[in-house]
């Protein structure tokens, strides 16, 4: 496999274009942050309110 | 034989050794049973970073097997060089959701080493992080180690770590923050078997729980 | 062994309720296994950036102007690394403070750069035995006065900002600029074929692994810093969270680089000592937090916690708690 060959192939989705940017007042963030960070509050929120399983291991 | 038991008992070796098993006996270093009240999604996120941790560390010793331009030349390398970013993602994700959790049910309650260990392990995980980034050896290194060397300059910090040196920066990344991590991060895991997992609050809040 | 002893020896000893099995050798392999996979995908479905790496070389073929008026900068010590202070020299005056200390000053000068001759005479000298043109520049500025070396330079300077690079050359307009006018073609010349970069790194002893030299250079110039603003990576854009291409970065850092970007630090020359000095500080009071009354307050008084427990509260209710825990 050439190194181009195995590039390509890695890159199915290609981030390496110029970043996507928000600007609210003096917050400047990347769309590929608020992504990871909104990502984190939905996932600690669906943590706390998702039922656990294991109510038949009591023992 | 009372005098074997006397010779036994003042000895380094002997002493220490009962006392770490009368502390970590096997089924408290591995125990099958957990309270009744470690039920919830949020208990899952320590041990999902440190998973991601050892994805961190795996990836990290193939690129660090192959020396550190492979990846700039080799579609391998570039996969494992992918491979160590986003299992270092996946660990900040995982922890600072862990680190939220753990807040919120005031885990520091008779825990106060675990509580210090998890943040300062999460703090020196900052510093592997940024001299990892230096250790890129591309235009983001570049630029990072001309943006960071004036933050470290400023306190007096820069004049013996030199973040433009990448030889340097380049074995505290392999070794000595890594190697950081993982005493922490074992002190940690360490405390959570001695101590158990935090019981809840009182259901009302005003009420004193030590 | 009984369930209950078991049970006894992995519990706090302020809990006498019921325990469950709980596997957590199988809950670390599944988690290990999610974490790998999902690691994997990201690694294949996204890769990883790798932006090229500038030379002083791709500088001053991309920047002739930015490099040139660099240059002079350096020979005549009013560059940014040439006025920086400790660690670098001894500028007087300079170094951040935190309040009346500065930890900057009294730390020294342990990487010691004379701007003028590592970026200039020293490169020139090298090549100043095989290029007479130069090595005449070279003795008429050594032996030109401060004063008189300084009003060629700064006529250069001025100069420099009005110049342009054409048919292989820096076009300047006419002006008195004595020999610096041969010392900076010269150096550009260097510059653009490369050498430049390797006198830059080779050391007396052979083996290096410091980039210091070129990289305080570099970063002496506008060129590098205006790629850094085409990727968001400026201190001003909140740089320190970014990453090159749409990537996501070391949003970890947000706290440390939003500091710079609001008074009285966005205007302050002691800014990076005085947000060094404030993230210190926060940073204990994080490991500390379960010494100060209030903020260890915080999760009693915002009660995400009956969401965490309400297994466990609704289990004691139907008991018919007695305990009040």
């Amino acid at each position: 496999m050439t190194l181009l060959q195995a590039r390509l192939a890695g890159v199915l989705v290609d981030l390496n274009h110029p970043g996507h940017y928000l600007h609210w007042g003096f917050i400047q963030l990347s769309v590929a942050n608020l992504v990871v960070i909104v990502l984190m509050v939905l996932l600690f929120v669906a943590a706390l309110v998702l039922p656990f399983p294991g109510r038949r291991n009591r023992s | 034989m009372s005098r074997t038991v006397t010779d036994d008992s003042r000895m380094w070796t002997a002493r220490l050794r009962d006392r770490a098993v009368k502390a970590l006996p096997p089924e408290k270093l591995l125990p099958d049973r957990q309270p009744a009240y470690v039920a919830s999604w949020i208990y899952v996120f320590g041990v999902l970073t440190l998973s991601a941790l050892l994805v961190v560390v795996a990836s990290g010793v193939i690129l660090a097997l192959k020396g550190p331009t492979w990846w700039h030349t080799s579609g391998i390398g570039l996969f494992f060089n992918s491979l160590h970013l986003w299992s270092v993602e996946l660990f900040f994700f995982f922890m600072v959701v862990h680190l939220w959790g753990k807040f919120f049910m005031a885990a520091w309650r008779g825990r106060r080493l675990t509580w210090v260990t998890g943040v300062v392990a999460f703090v020196t995980s900052i510093g592997t992080a940024f001299t990892g980034y230096l250790s890129q050896q591309n235009f983001d290194s570049q630029w990072i180690a001309t943006q960071a060397k004036d933050g470290l300059n400023s306190v007096g910090v820069g004049a013996f770590f030199n973040v433009m040196n990448f030889g340097q920066m380049f074995i505290w990344h392999v070794l000595l923050l890594p190697a950081g991590v993982g005493v922490l991060v074992a002190l940690h895991i360490a405390m959570v078997r001695l101590r158990g997992v935090v019981p809840p609050m009182p259901r009302r809040s005003g009420q004193e729980e030590g | 062994m009984s369930t209950r002893s078991g049970a006894a020896l992995t519990a706090s000893p302020e809990y006498d309720g019921p325990y469950a099995r709980y596997d957590i050798l199988k809950e670390f392999t599944a988690a290990l296994v999610v974490v790998t996979l999902l690691s994997v995908m990201l690694a294949v479905f996204l890769s990883s950036p790798d932006r090229r790496p500038i030379t002083i070389r791709s500088w001053a073929q991309a920047d002739p102007v930015d490099f040139v008026s660099t240059a002079v900068t350096e020979l005549d010590g009013s560059s940014a690394s040439a006025g920086y202070g400790p660690p670098y020299n001894s500028t007087p005056g300079a170094g951040q403070k935190i309040g009346p200390v500065s930890l900057q000053r009294l730390v020294g000068v342990h990487e010691p750069i004379d701007s003028s001759d590592a970026f200039v005479l020293g490169p020139l000298r090298t090549i100043a035995t095989t290029q007479p043109a130069v090595a005449g520049a070279m003795s008429r500025y050594d032996g030109a006065d401060p004063s008189q070396q300084g009003r060629w330079t700064k006529a250069y300077e001025d100069a420099a900002a009005k110049a342009s690079y054409a048919a292989g050359r820096l076009q300047l307009p006419a002006g008195n600029y004595g020999p610096v006018a041969e010392l900076m073609s010269a150096e550009l010349g260097m510059a653009r074929s490369g050498a430049l970069d390797g006198y830059l790194l080779s050391t007396p002893q052979f083996y290096s692994t410091d980039y210091t030299k070129p990289l305080m250079f570099l970063a002496d110039g506008g060129y590098m810093a205006s790629v850094a603003r085409t990727e968001h990576l400026q201190g001003s854009q909140w740089g320190m969270m970014n990453e090159t291409g749409n990537y996501p970065g070391q949003a970890w850092l947000w706290l440390y680089t939003m500091w710079y970007q609001i008074p009285p630090f966005s205007h302050s020359g002691n800014a990076d000592a005085l947000i060094w000095g404030m993230m210190v500080l926060l940073t204990l009071l994080l490991i500390l937090i379960p010494w100060i009354p209030g903020l260890r307050d915080i999760p009693r008084l915002v009660p995400v916690y009956r969401l965490i427990w309400r297994e466990h509260y609704r289990r004691l209710a139907a008991q018919g708690a007695g305990s009040g825990r």
